[in-house]
């Protein structure tokens, strides 16, 4: 996969953004080890890869749970009453951000607007998007989650 | 742009598109120079929906044309759309992938780009799979491919998904990105017109923008002109969120007053709550308040009131919200997405960042305000590397401007005297 993006591209290392992408596909972070392999196959420094890595934040370099929860934390969320679901999730899932339920789960994250702000507080699990939340919906959404 | 979607939210296909006039501003193109697009988009006044507003057609107008131009060039989308509380470039790809795709051939052609590239937010999942299902079809119908419609122009198309950050958006950190790199801004000029993407000639339109193209080549610039109400052509989709009745967003005459928006698009506040202030185009942008409900929201007279049109989706702040907490959720996001390339930006928007959660946490103190102020300039138009940090600026100099008092209450008192308690 990672040399189809490459013949699209007029040199190796403009794919590295896609090969993160598809490493983090397949599973489910980037070590280092990944970090190490995709250098080496784009024929660039582990260090110019990991300063890429790490620039976007959705590529993650640490292990996550199952499932990420990505709560928006942006200005039209955040004056319909974000702040209240964020405390229900931390409380509920008694994880800070950043963090990773014991059972492996959910990782809570906070993004910047999801282009939603309509239907404000919005947040995304997975490739799911769940919009005008309240804290009584929340319980209800996280069961679809295993 | 929006009146041919569907009520229920479902995309049009390519043959719904095309029976209620799809592809025919393509046909229309595709007969006249390349030149004669660029200037048609010129005289149809066609300004950046991206929020800059600069004219389209004059953007396109500095590409190397001719014999002796580089043989690669590219027309890139900027669909990152990643400005807090704009949400109307969702609508236009979710509701009608077509219409978009049309623009962005058609603006190949006129610069004569035989690569299109759609630069989208990794968010934006059902626009991503939508406008992959338009990009076959139009394949199909041979509008993408080689020599379209029999007229020698050949155009691929592809989407590049992005893994988040705000400085995607930025013209030139976008190209960055898309070359696999940290989305760092670059240096001006040269201009992405004449050396962008791999240092090739390259063209970014905000999906907005490109979304005019079609009607502009089929209708005719006057045409196009007609439907403004203020200076500049066309419609633009304005947006409203916050405590208003009916957020959403509104297709509407360039140049719909400001309380025709909110009072009749966005069906006013919400029982209980009064109007204070909005930022009228995103998180980048000054405030208007109450005085200022009656301008046209266009981009040179959102500009005499002392802030920008920006993307045209308002953000409200009712009276009931803190407005220093307001700008504090602001300017975290401001200082997150930094990308530190230049130190004004990396140091100053923390420590701004820092200075108003003191004063909505109550730990603030005298000459916080003085140093907050110090900042709107230290980091102000021209001190910067790139326009992040202006941007930054925007909502806290008006803030300081017109919620003074406000500033001062939470450091007298020593609390926020928004939050029970």
């Amino acid at each position: 996969m990672i040399n189809l993006e490459i013949s699209h591209l007029p040199h190796k290392s403009a794919a590295c953004i896609e090969a993160l992408k598809i490493v983090q596909q397949e599973r489910g972070w980037v070590s280092d080890e990944s970090i190490k392999l995709i250098a080496d196959h784009l024929e660039i420094s582990s260090e110019e890869v990991d300063s890429v890595a790490t620039f976007y934040n959705l590529i993650f370099r640490k292990p996550v749970g199952r499932h990420v929860i990505l709560l928006c934390d942006s200005i039209s969320c955040w004056v319909v009453g974000y702040e209240k679901i964020r405390d229900h999730l931390k409380v509920k899932l008694g994880i800070d951000w950043g963090g990773t339920t014991e059972d492996d789960r959910f990782t809570l994250l906070p993004i910047p607007c999801l282009g939603t702000c309509d239907h404000a507080p919005a947040m995304m699990i997975d490739s799911d998007l769940h919009r005008d939340l309240s804290v009584e919906k929340i319980d209800e959404i996280l069961k679809q989650y295993k | 742009m929006t009146h041919m979607m569907r009520a229920d939210g479902q995309p049009l296909s390519i043959r719904e598109y095309e029976s209620k006039g799809g592809y025919q501003g393509l046909r229309k193109a595709l007969k006249m120079a390349p030149g004669e697009v660029t200037q048609m988009v010129k005289d149809g006044g066609l300004q950046g929906r991206g929020g800059a507003g600069f004219s389209t057609g004059m953007k396109w107008s500095f590409v190397p044309m001719g014999q002796d131009a580089p043989k690669t060039k590219y027309l890139i989308v900027n669909g990152d759309e990643m400005e807090p509380g704009t949400f109307k470039d969702r609508l236009l790809l979710e509701g009608n992938p077509h219409q978009m795709l049309e623009g962005v051939i058609i603006s190949a052609y006129a610069i004569q780009a035989p690569e299109g590239i759609i630069f989208l937010r990794w968010a934006y999942k059902t626009s991503a799979s939508r406008l992959l299902t338009a990009i076959q079809e139009a394949e199909q119908a041979g509008y993408i491919g080689k020599n379209i419609l029999g007229s020698g122009f050949d155009i691929k198309v592809m989407i590049h998904t992005s893994v988040g950050r705000y400085m995607c958006g930025e013209e030139t950190g976008l190209l960055s990105a898309l070359e696999g790199k940290r989305a760092m801004p670059r240096v001006k000029p040269p201009f992405p017109q004449t050396s962008g993407l791999f240092g090739k000639p390259s063209i970014v339109n905000n999906v907005e923008t490109l979304c005019c193209v079609p009607h502009i080549v089929d209708k005719g610039p006057e045409w196009f002109r007609g439907l403004s109400n203020g200076d500049g052509g066309g419609t633009k989709l304005y947006g409203a969120s916050g405590k208003v009745k009916t957020p959403g967003i509104y297709e509407l005459p360039l140049g719909t007053p400001l309380r025709e928006l909110l009072e009749e698009h966005a069906g006013g506040m919400l029982d209980g709550h009064e109007f204070r202030a909005a930022l009228p185009g995103g998180a980048s942008t000054d405030f208007l308040t109450t005085d200022h409900l009656d301008v046209k929201m266009d981009f040179r007279s959102v500009m005499e009131c002392g802030s920008r049109l920006g993307t045209g989706t308002i953000i409200v702040l009712d009276h009931q919200t803190c407005p220093v907490g307001f700008v504090h959720n602001l300017e975290h996001f401001f200082a997150q997405e930094s990308c530190g390339w230049c130190t004004p930006c990396r140091e100053g928007l923390p420590w701004v960042e820092r200075i108003l959660k003191s004063i909505e946490e109550g730990e603030g103190q005298a000459g916080d305000l003085e140093i907050l102020q110090e900042h709107t300039h230290g980091l102000g138009p021209g001190m910067t590397f790139c326009a992040l940090a202006p941007g930054a600026m925007a909502p806290l100099q008006s803030a300081l401007k017109y919620f003074r008092e406000d500033f001062e209450t939470h450091i007298k008192e020593k609390r926020c005297p928004y939050r029970a308690n």
